[in-house]
């Protein structure tokens, strides 16, 4: 028997966890099999081919027509050339080398170049820049963290195998994987919903009254174990999430009010006294216990989400998250992480700072860099009215802006270069279709720690496609030839 | 006809997850972002059951989306809708000078639309933004 043909250690490109220890069983060219991914990696690897265009596509009387790679990238040159305020956007869902080609573009068109940490950790950039951070590797956070929590953040949904991988249901060096626990503790769970039912239902029948809750719902203290040396975990968000029924504690905080309850913890950190019941919905009880779980902790870390910086506040909450964790210092050890989405977002901000010296929403329509979030920001130039071209990689804007935004961006001449059939591309003027970095292309991304992975090329793109750094080059090639025309005229 | 005000919420899902990786063309795409969960006891007080056509309409915009019962409760008067073609049309643009539109928390209203069609992302997208 002839064994598969598998192809081990694959680093996934879909979330910031950046997974690689993907297992890829490829046979004639296509995957077969995917071990080790969580669904959305699954659903990647396995559906990549689906919902593609094969050629590059140009808008001819309202409709989007197949033509050649030449004239697809000679018509993106012209817009480009000729515009005077081109955004050139996305770059999270690609590699570091084909970033690093579109700064060179930003720069021969005098544009402005934004990568979609704009509308994710935009907020969290400018609070570090701000204040600094204390933060690690994940390497370190697996093998040491007693305390683990997630605040704004839902890695269930968002990082499917955070928690498995670098947290609190991995077994490190010196912290052992709460797996087992969270086991029984779901079976104590369930067996307590099913008599809640039977003693619901002989309710119903005038047996036996109801109960309203549990004791623990009831109770305005944290569960005592919290404070044992042991592995936990605590999520703090406005709902309830699947992985706050992972956590050891769920707190649930009132809309827009994170701000609030950082800065109580804050107060109660220095021993503070509170002149109120309450904060942002949580019982001062509660957050007086969870200070003392925070500062009895050896190795604390604080993974948050788009939860704090998507809100009310938006980078004050993470000025609060940031001073919190600096103030639980003077106690003991606590760490901090922005739980970054796509792929390589954190790749854009790297490339964009080593080549501009600034980590998105550069600006250089002047010649040089200039860096102003609010005014040099795509969705701001965008809400706005201001630019008058777009070129979008690896992103899909018309899916995730607000109306506004959306309908200055398509009402301008529009290029999109995506292996996928997206909202925006729908809308574009011209289409690249190219091949996916991390499957048909190799290159380099950075996980949300900062560490840069390889990405493998595990099977071949069809005829023709490119890869997004080979488009770039092309059209930046043929910028330089028409502005040299120009020039020469 | 019975109306709420809510706080609307839009983030990820691990199936939208899924949809978007695997084409924002399937059904599988639409089915999963094109929603939104609310409260049972929310959806009592509206009339509304699972899978029913709601209306969201915010101070930027108003969007039909299916409702379905949210499985982790209570969270009376918050909505969740995933990121998407379909929130985005009513999210808040306000960026307070941050470069980061307000995407959680947004004042809205939930009213019942069992009438109305939940927009495929085509048509959606020639709804509310022709390309001339």
């Amino acid at each position: 028997m002839t064994s598969m043909p598998v192809i081990s250690n694959v680093t996934c490109p879909v979330c910031g966890s950046l997974c690689d220890d993907i297992e890829l069983v490829v046979e004639k060219n296509v995957i077969t099999k995917v071990k080790n991914a969580c669904g959305v990696g699954e659903s990647k690897f396995l559906g990549y081919s689906t919902h593609r265009p094969l050629k590059p596509l140009i808008r001819k009387n309202g409709e989007l027509v197949e033509t050649s790679l030449t004239e697809a990238v000679k018509k993106s040159a012209e817009i480009l050339a000729n515009s005077t305020y081109p955004i050139l956007y996305g770059w999270s869902n690609t590699s570091c080398e084909a970033i690093r080609v579109g700064v060179e573009l930003a720069e021969e068109v005098g544009g402005v170049i934004d990568n979609t940490s704009t509308v994710c950790h935009g907020p969290s950039v400018l609070s570090i820049q701000d204040i600094g951070f204390s933060t690690c590797t994940l390497g370190q956070v697996r093998h040491r963290a007693d305390l683990v929590i997630y605040w704004g953040s839902n890695p269930w949904s968002a990082h499917p195998r955070h928690i498995e991988r670098y947290t609190n249901f991995t077994e490190g060096r010196f912290r052992s994987s709460t797996w087992n626990r969270y086991i029984s503790t779901l079976g104590a769970y369930r067996t307590r919903q099913r008599m809640q039912r039977a003693a619901k239902l002989a309710g119903e029948i005038g047996q036996m009254p109801v109960p309203e809750s549990t004791a623990s719902e009831k109770n305005e203290h944290l569960p005592p174990a919290l404070l044992q040396k042991q592995r936990k975990m605590i999520v703090v968000d406005v709902r309830r999430t699947r992985t706050a029924d992972i956590a050891d504690y769920f707190l649930q905080v009132e809309p827009n009010k994170d701000y609030e309850l950082l800065q109580a913890l804050r107060a109660l950190i220095r021993n503070e006294e509170l002149d109120v019941d309450a904060v942002a919905g949580v019982p001062i009880e509660i957050l007086e216990d969870l200070v003392d779980v925070m500062i009895s902790s050896e190795f604390g870390v604080l993974f948050f989400g788009v939860g704090l910086t998507m809100s009310a506040g938006k980078l004050r909450n993470i000025d609060a998250a940031l001073s919190l964790t600096r103030d639980l210092n003077q106690f003991t050890k606590f760490l901090i992480m922005p739980m970054r989405g796509h792929y390589n977002v954190t790749g854009a901000n790297i490339v964009s700072t080593w080549q501009t010296g600034y980590p998105y929403a550069v600006d250089i329509s002047h010649g040089y860099p200039r860096y102003n979030p609010g005014e040099t920001s795509v969705t701001d130039i965008l809400t706005r009215g201001e630019a008058d071209a777009a070129l979008i990689v690896a992103s899909d804007p018309v899916a995730h802006f607000p109306k506004g935004a959306v309908e200055n961006l398509v009402k301008n001449p529009l290029i999109v270069i995506d292996p996928e059939t997206t909202a925006t591309s729908l809308m574009a003027d011209v289409v690249f279709p190219s091949a996916i970095s991390g499957i048909e292309v190799e290159g380099t991304a950075y996980r949300m720690d900062m560490v840069p992975l390889p990405l493998k090329k595990v099977v071949k793109p069809s005829k023709d496609i490119l890869s997004d750094q080979q488009i770039l080059q092309r059209i930046l090639r043929e910028v330089r030839r028409l502005k040299k025309e120009e020039r020469e005229a | 006809m019975p109306k709420l005000k809510v706080s609307l919420l839009t983030g990820r899902t691990i199936r939208q997850g899924q949809g978007k990786e695997y084409g924002k063309l399937s059904e599988r795409y639409w089915k999963s972002v094109a929603v939104c969960e609310i409260d049972p006891e929310d959806m009592k007080y509206l009339g509304v059951k699972d899978n029913q056509s709601v209306k969201i309409t915010t101070d930027y915009g108003s969007v039909v989306v299916r409702a379905v019962k949210s499985l982790r409760t209570p969270h009376r008067g918050a909505v969740f809708v995933p990121y998407g073609p379909w929130a985005s049309v009513i999210v808040n643009p306000e960026t307070h000078g941050t470069g980061m539109p307000s995407f959680k928390g947004i004042e809205a209203i939930v009213e019942p639309a069992s009438d109305e069609q939940v927009l495929h992302l085509q048509e959606l997208l020639r709804q509310h933004y022709k390309k001339e």
